[in-house]
């Protein structure tokens, strides 16, 4: 077995009384898209922020390639390859398109603290940028303002943002919430082809994407980890048939 | 090409305009000491809208800079130093240093808490200047003379003070242009819509706000430079947070959206205030409605003004459409 991209280890945060995170311990290998369904509330994005850096976990340690980053904060994780799309779209609306991804691209391209040169004429970072574009299927949008773009199309965008980091994993909340059937397609066969090159690990409500995406699925209850295993392993627990799936999802 | 070129017309034009004043001998020197000091308010004012429109950082302490660079030309004076080359150095030095130790703390916090620690540092710097008594305390400080320039009385002279101003004013607005178009400006621009975008993609926005703090503070310390030189005289009023917020007032009455917005908020605001002080007693009365109005209906200020009207033009049409197509 690879050593994996990243560990969960008996990760616990309460809000109060109540376990928002209860002892989750979980791995995410190298081009495997791991997924996390559970019901509303289960905890899967406290889980998300715990695992980018926005929410300190109380106990437990995260993992990344080998290193604990548990200390570190969002800038410093998305810099060594952590990158996140958010569960609410998160751009910068005043930004044209290809801006919004040049952004990301000059992120790993050298230092930001350059002064006068114009930064919308560097070519390196425009043809990065618009090849994250065209491989979201956004590269006929780039001149267009990112506030003008529809709901799907600006979870597109993130992805694109996402993809522009070259990380070494994605962590995407939910990224084909509020999607089209067509959009829909089109994302999962981006996922797919994404994970030749990433860990992946998915937030994701749309079932049908969960089970044909997934190489693991983990099932998260209250807070808990109720399975991992495959998809056909997923199906077949009666644990996870009794909290999470109606029946009729399985049929 | 097109757009940039759009863009840089109405800059273009202004400093155009600004250079021919004093070719054309419009109302003699009145007018030029009047412009001048417009424009030296106009430099303190696009450093200034370079943080709250470029960065998002809404200052309430920036005359502080403008005192501090000021107060440097007064020590300095005072020390029998009047040569451009250490007396302007001295004071961008100072008052970018003043911005780094309060902005290192400031930077801590954001939104009204920002203002309102900037607010607090600039007080103390006014209460400072206040109780220098080698420099006049509350009665400030008359210079004995104007910086010289490589020992040569430049500023001496009313036209080239002017013109020294105008080229201050154009250089600032040229690279605080400059920097909101880099990769700096770009970091920038994107932590004041979305701070959160920016950190996940690999950016801790603090330093970049901090470097940008420091130029606009060293910025205001040239201009505060200036006003000393253009008035020969130096008070604690100059530090005081009423100029601070007419500087804010005057950036926001100028535009946010365009840095050459804060030049023609300074030139609206130090021309209106003389003509109507001139036209009765009590023009405080009108000149404050005025700028409430300004603020109320002008949403992208002066600079965004050709835009404004043509918004304003096309609305009727819209609005009688929509009313035939309910009809």
């Amino acid at each position: 077995m690879p050593e994996p991209l990243l560990e969960l280890r008996g990760l616990c945060k309460n809000y109060g009384a109540l376990a928002v995170t209860d002892d989750v311990s979980l791995t995410v290998l190298p081009q495997e898209i791991h997924a996390i369904i559970g019901p509303n509330g289960a905890g899967k994005t406290t889980l998300i922020h715990q695992i980018s850096g926005t929410l300190r976990p109380d106990r437990g340690s995260v993992l990344f390639a080998g290193r604990d980053v548990t200390a570190l904060p969002v800038e410093r994780r998305a810099r060594l390859g952590l990158a996140r799309s958010f569960q609410i779209t998160s751009i910068v609306p005043g930004f044209s398109v290809l801006e919004n991804v040049a952004l990301a691209v000059q992120a790993r391209s050298g230092s930001s603290f350059r002064f006068l040169r114009p930064a919308g004429s560097e070519a390196a970072i425009n043809r990065d940028a618009l090849a994250a574009l065209e491989a979201v299927g956004l590269a006929g949008a780039a001149g267009r303002m990112a506030n003008a773009l529809s709901h799907g199309e600006k979870r597109q965008l993130e992805l694109a943002i996402a993809i522009a980091m070259r990380p070494r994993l994605l962590l995407l909340d939910e990224p084909l919430a509020g999607a089209g059937p067509e959009e829909t397609a089109r994302l999962i066969g981006l996922l797919r082809d994404l994970r030749q090159r990433y860990g992946i690990l998915l937030v994701e409500h749309d079932m049908q994407a969960v089970f044909s995406l997934a190489d693991r699925i983990s099932v998260l209850v209250y807070g808990r980890v109720a399975a991992t295993g495959t998809a056909a392993e997923i199906r077949a627990d009666p644990e996870v048939r009794r909290a999470y799936l109606g029946e009729d999802e399985l049929a | 090409m097109r757009a940039a070129l759009t863009r840089l017309a109405a800059p273009a034009l202004l400093f155009l305009l600004l250079l021919a004043v004093p070719f054309l001998g419009i109302g003699g020197g009145f007018v030029l000491d009047l412009l001048t000091r417009a424009m030296i308010l106009g430099i303190a004012a696009v450093s200034l809208s370079l943080l709250v429109g470029g960065a998002g950082l809404v200052s309430l302490g920036h005359a502080a800079m403008m005192g501090i660079g000021a107060y440097a030309v007064a020590a300095l004076d005072a020390a029998g130093i009047t040569e451009g080359m250490i007396v302007f150095p001295t004071a961008l030095a100072a008052a970018a240093l003043f911005a780094l130790v309060t902005g290192a703390v400031s930077l801590r916090t954001s939104g009204v808490h920002f203002i309102m620690i900037t607010l607090a540092f600039g007080q103390m710097a006014f209460f400072t200047a206040s109780s220098f008594s080698s420099l006049g305390g509350d009665d400030g400080y008359t210079l004995y003379a104007r910086t010289e320039i490589l020992g040569s009385p430049l500023l001496q002279d009313r036209r080239s003070f002017y013109l020294v101003c105008l080229a201050l004013l154009a250089l600032v607005w040229g690279g605080c242009t400059a920097i909101l178009g880099s990769r700096f400006g770009r970091v920038l621009r994107a932590a004041r819509e979305n701070e959160r975008r920016v950190r996940a993609v690999g950016f801790s926005p603090v330093p970049y706000r901090l470097v940008a703090y420091v130029m606009a503070g060293a910025v205001g310390g040239l201009a505060g430079a200036l006003l000393a030189n253009a008035s020969e005289f130096v008070s604690p009023a100059s530090l005081s947070w009423t100029r601070s917020g007419e500087l804010l007032f005057l950036v926001i009455l100028g535009g946010l959206g365009r840095l050459h917005g804060a030049i023609l908020g300074a030139l609206a605001f130090v021309l209106l205030e003389e003509w109507l002080s001139h036209l009765f007693v009590y023009w405080r009365l009108v000149f404050g409605p005025l700028l409430v109005l300004a603020v109320l209906f002008l949403h992208d200020g002066i600079a965004g003004l050709p835009g404004s009207l043509r918004a304003w033009s096309r609305w009727r049409p819209t609005f009688s459409k929509r009313r035939s197509a309910d009809a």
